[in-house]
């Protein structure tokens, strides 16, 4: 097997071969002892720590937060009538379309048969399922009385009471709940080759029983394998659809309402284009410090980013068609409310929001039209950053302008955060990357086996085996 | 301390049993959730202590008092008061239970004796309210005395209780039961406080509505105001 130079540019596409898609002097041993070693390692590097302890405590206000909230009322928050979703909603809705990325990332990547996915697809999906827990925790204290929170499902009770299955809120409680359970499922069945190979590493007997417990006795078999790769391409299957539909339902709690600048047919496309937007932004956030602080470099190269932030300059792209053909259709259409909804949300008193949201979103990934940006490191850090600034900024700009000046000037009125929306979204960022961390100490960050699949020397062989190889990216 | 951790043989054994665990632990919360914490298990059953050992049974029982002689106001307001010491006093100023009553026992002496310091200081007597609705529900007794639904349909047959307890559910979907078909709980307006009246041929609950325009409805507002 030919060495692959440590630095290699495999960035660029060369017909005569292919570019590997793990770099370094990589065979099947050393990545596992690459991958592995993050969490084995006595002691977590330093940052880590440092990082840890900023999100607990921010987690730990997030708590006490939601304590003052339902102790004393939803009036610590700056909701009021006519604006009565406020930041609750603002941040459902940015923390699930942040959990787009890892499913696109695993299930229809998988399906399209794109390799590269197998270097990033295990913490993009990892913080899928934090980004949705994140995101469900918002409705639930929304709700003004938590404590009857489960009100939200259709369960029989003596109030002969059910939801409105007509509205879309319920369809939200299912997308996303089905969302969540499909993630989790998928996420797990990954993990457990990796697991597997924790156990039989690990070094004392409580992780060798915590290890193998979550392993569920796997032993490598091909029996096991066969059922492994079949329970994985069916739950593939099954997640391919739910990365369209559920950041569709979630435009419905917009779309379906009557309010000028939310009745739009437009909503579903653009939200699911916005959702895997800002789900890569974070993912390139994520992987950025990442690759670097556990010596992932290898293994998540510059293809894998170069990769990503194409797909940040598409659906971006697509988010900046988005805003401009609202305002056109606003104009075509004729209707006096919806062209001042436009006009009110250009140019009115949200105006810096908006324009917030229009710069970093669609203005600023087009500088990813120039390889040089796509594969600067501090150069993509920033932007991730920014496209998740503005992806923010999208969801306030939708529920703030929209509610607090819709049909009749006289029930106008404006909104103004209060310290406790502004703490609880930091808040809700410390409980994300609280999980994160976690997950990154003691669990395997990257897909070991899937990643073996996919290494040159495996390739080649598989290649002259049955042609299977065919598409790697 | 390098062996592989695989699951030890006598694993295999507990599938079963963690199985079973499963079915049988959601079973038995579903069966708690809806038994145990429904109205019928937490509710019904009310009895409180009330500060005078006044009989229904006696008084509506056995010697017929009709039900508005003391809840007079039930087919004028939305409440059906408790009266006052002063309606007792009607009667029992001629009428002293303990010169009757068995000397040997000396509770007996005691039964009317709150009555008559409640008469004589002018402080009412702090009954205990049996059927409570939450503060959240409206209700009005008028709005369905003189619509055809009787005394016993929703507080039992007071006749026969020594002490009053709550006989029915008084849950929302209780409530909801009757408006959303009111027939079969109509009666002729004659009868509302006739604990006896059965459903006879003469009575026709759908005429009756038909002519009383009775259509409850079941919109929130109807009862959270």
């Amino acid at each position: 097997m030919a060495t692959i130079p440590l630095e290699i540019d495999n960035t660029q596409d060369d017909p005569r071969h292919r570019a590997p898609l793990v770099t370094g002097d990589h065979d099947l041993g050393t990545l596992t002892e690459t991958v592995s070693r993050v969490a084995e390692a006595p002691r977590a590097p330093l940052a880590w720590y440092v990082a840890f302890t900023i999100s607990a405590g921010l987690t730990i206000m997030l708590g006490g937060l939601i304590g003052y909230l339902i102790m004393t009322g939803v009036g610590v928050w700056g909701v009021n009538n006519p604006v009565a979703w406020g930041f609750a909603i603002i941040n459902f809705v940015f923390w699930v379309g942040i959990g787009h990325a890892g499913t696109l990332i695993s299930a229809i990547l998988f399906l399209f048969r794109q390799h590269w996915r197998t270097g990033i697809n295990r913490f993009a999906e990892a913080m899928t399922i934090f980004a949705v827990i994140c995101a469900g925790m918002f409705p639930g204290i929304h709700v003004g009385r938590a404590w009857l929170a489960y009100w939200m499902f259709p369960l029989p009770n003596q109030m002969a009471m059910w939801p409105q299955f007509r509205s879309p809120l319920l369809w939200d409680v299912f997308a996303v709940g089905t969302y969540f359970t499909v993630s989790l499922l998928f996420w797990y069945v990954g993990l457990i080759p990796d697991l597997a190979t924790f156990r039989d590493r690990a070094k004392t007997r409580v992780k060798q029983i915590v290890y193998g417990i979550f392993a569920l006795g796997w032993n490598g078999s091909m029996r096991h394998w066969h059922r492994y790769e079949r329970a994985y391409l069916i739950l593939a299957a099954l997640a391919t659809p739910l990365v369209l539909s559920v950041h569709s339902v979630v435009s419905f709690d917009f779309a379906v309402a009557q309010l000028p600048g939310w009745h739009t047919t437009i909503f579903p496309p653009y939200f699911v284009a916005g959702a895997i937007f800002s789900g890569f932004g974070m993912v390139v956030t994520l992987a950025v410090p990442a690759r670097e602080l556990f010596g992932l470099k290898h293994i998540i190269t510059m293809r894998h980013l170069d990769n990503m932030n194409k797909i940040i300059l598409a659906t971006g792209s697509i988010v900046g068609y988005a805003y401009s053909i609202e305002f056109f259709i606003a104009w075509y259409g004729a209707i006096p409310e919806e062209r001042f909804a436009f006009i009110s949300r250009a140019f009115g008193p949200y105006a810096w929001a908006y324009w917030i949201m229009f710069s970093c979103n669609a203005f600023v990934p087009q500088l990813f039209w120039f390889r040089k940006i796509r594969t600067s490191i501090p150069a993509m850090f920033i932007i991730s950053l920014l496209v998740n600034v503005g992806m923010w900024f999208e969801r306030y700009v939708i529920v703030v302008t929209s509610l607090s000046s819709d049909f009749l000037p006289s029930s106008w009125g404006p909104y103004v955060p209060t310290w406790v929306d502004a703490a609880m979204l930091v808040g809700s960022f410390g409980l994300f990357f609280t999980f994160f961390l976690l997950f990154c100490r003691y669990l395997p960050m990257v897909a070991m086996a899937e990643v073996k699949a996919v290494m040159p020397h495996t390739l080649k062989r598989s290649a002259h085996g049955d042609g299977h190889a065919g598409g790697a990216a | 301390m390098n062996e592989p951790f695989l699951f030890p043989k006598w694993v295999d054994g507990l599938k079963p049993v963690v199985g079973a665990g499963l079915v049988c632990g959601v079973l038995y919360v579903v069966v708690v959730v809806t038994f145990g914490f429904a109205p019928t298990a937490t509710d019904v059953g009310y009895m409180p202590t009330q500060p005078v050992p006044y009989s229904h049974a006696l008084h509506a029982g056995e010697l017929g008092i009709d039900c508005m002689y003391c809840h007079n106001t039930v087919d004028r307001t939305a409440h059906a008061w408790i009266p006052p010491t002063q309606t007792c006093m009607n009667c029992h100023t001629a009428i002293h239970p303990k010169k009757s009553m068995d000397p040997s026992n000396p509770d007996s002496e005691d039964k009317l004796s709150p009555v008559l310091t409640s008469f004589e200081t002018g402080r009412p007597i702090e009954w205990v309210r049996v059927h409570d609705l939450p503060d959240y529900a409206y209700f009005n007794h008028s709005a369905h005395v003189n619509r055809g639904v009787g005394c016993v349909s929703c507080h039992g047959r007071v006749d026969r209780m020594e002490e009053v307890y709550q006989a029915e559910r008084l849950s929302m979907s209780w409530c909801l039961d009757c408006h959303r078909d009111p027939t079969p709980f109509l009666r002729p307006l004659d009868q509302i406080t006739n604990m006896e009246w059965k459903p006879d041929g003469d009575f026709d609950p759908a005429t009756f509505a038909k002519q009383h325009d009775i259509r409850p409805s079941t919109d929130c507002s109807t009862c959270h105001r």
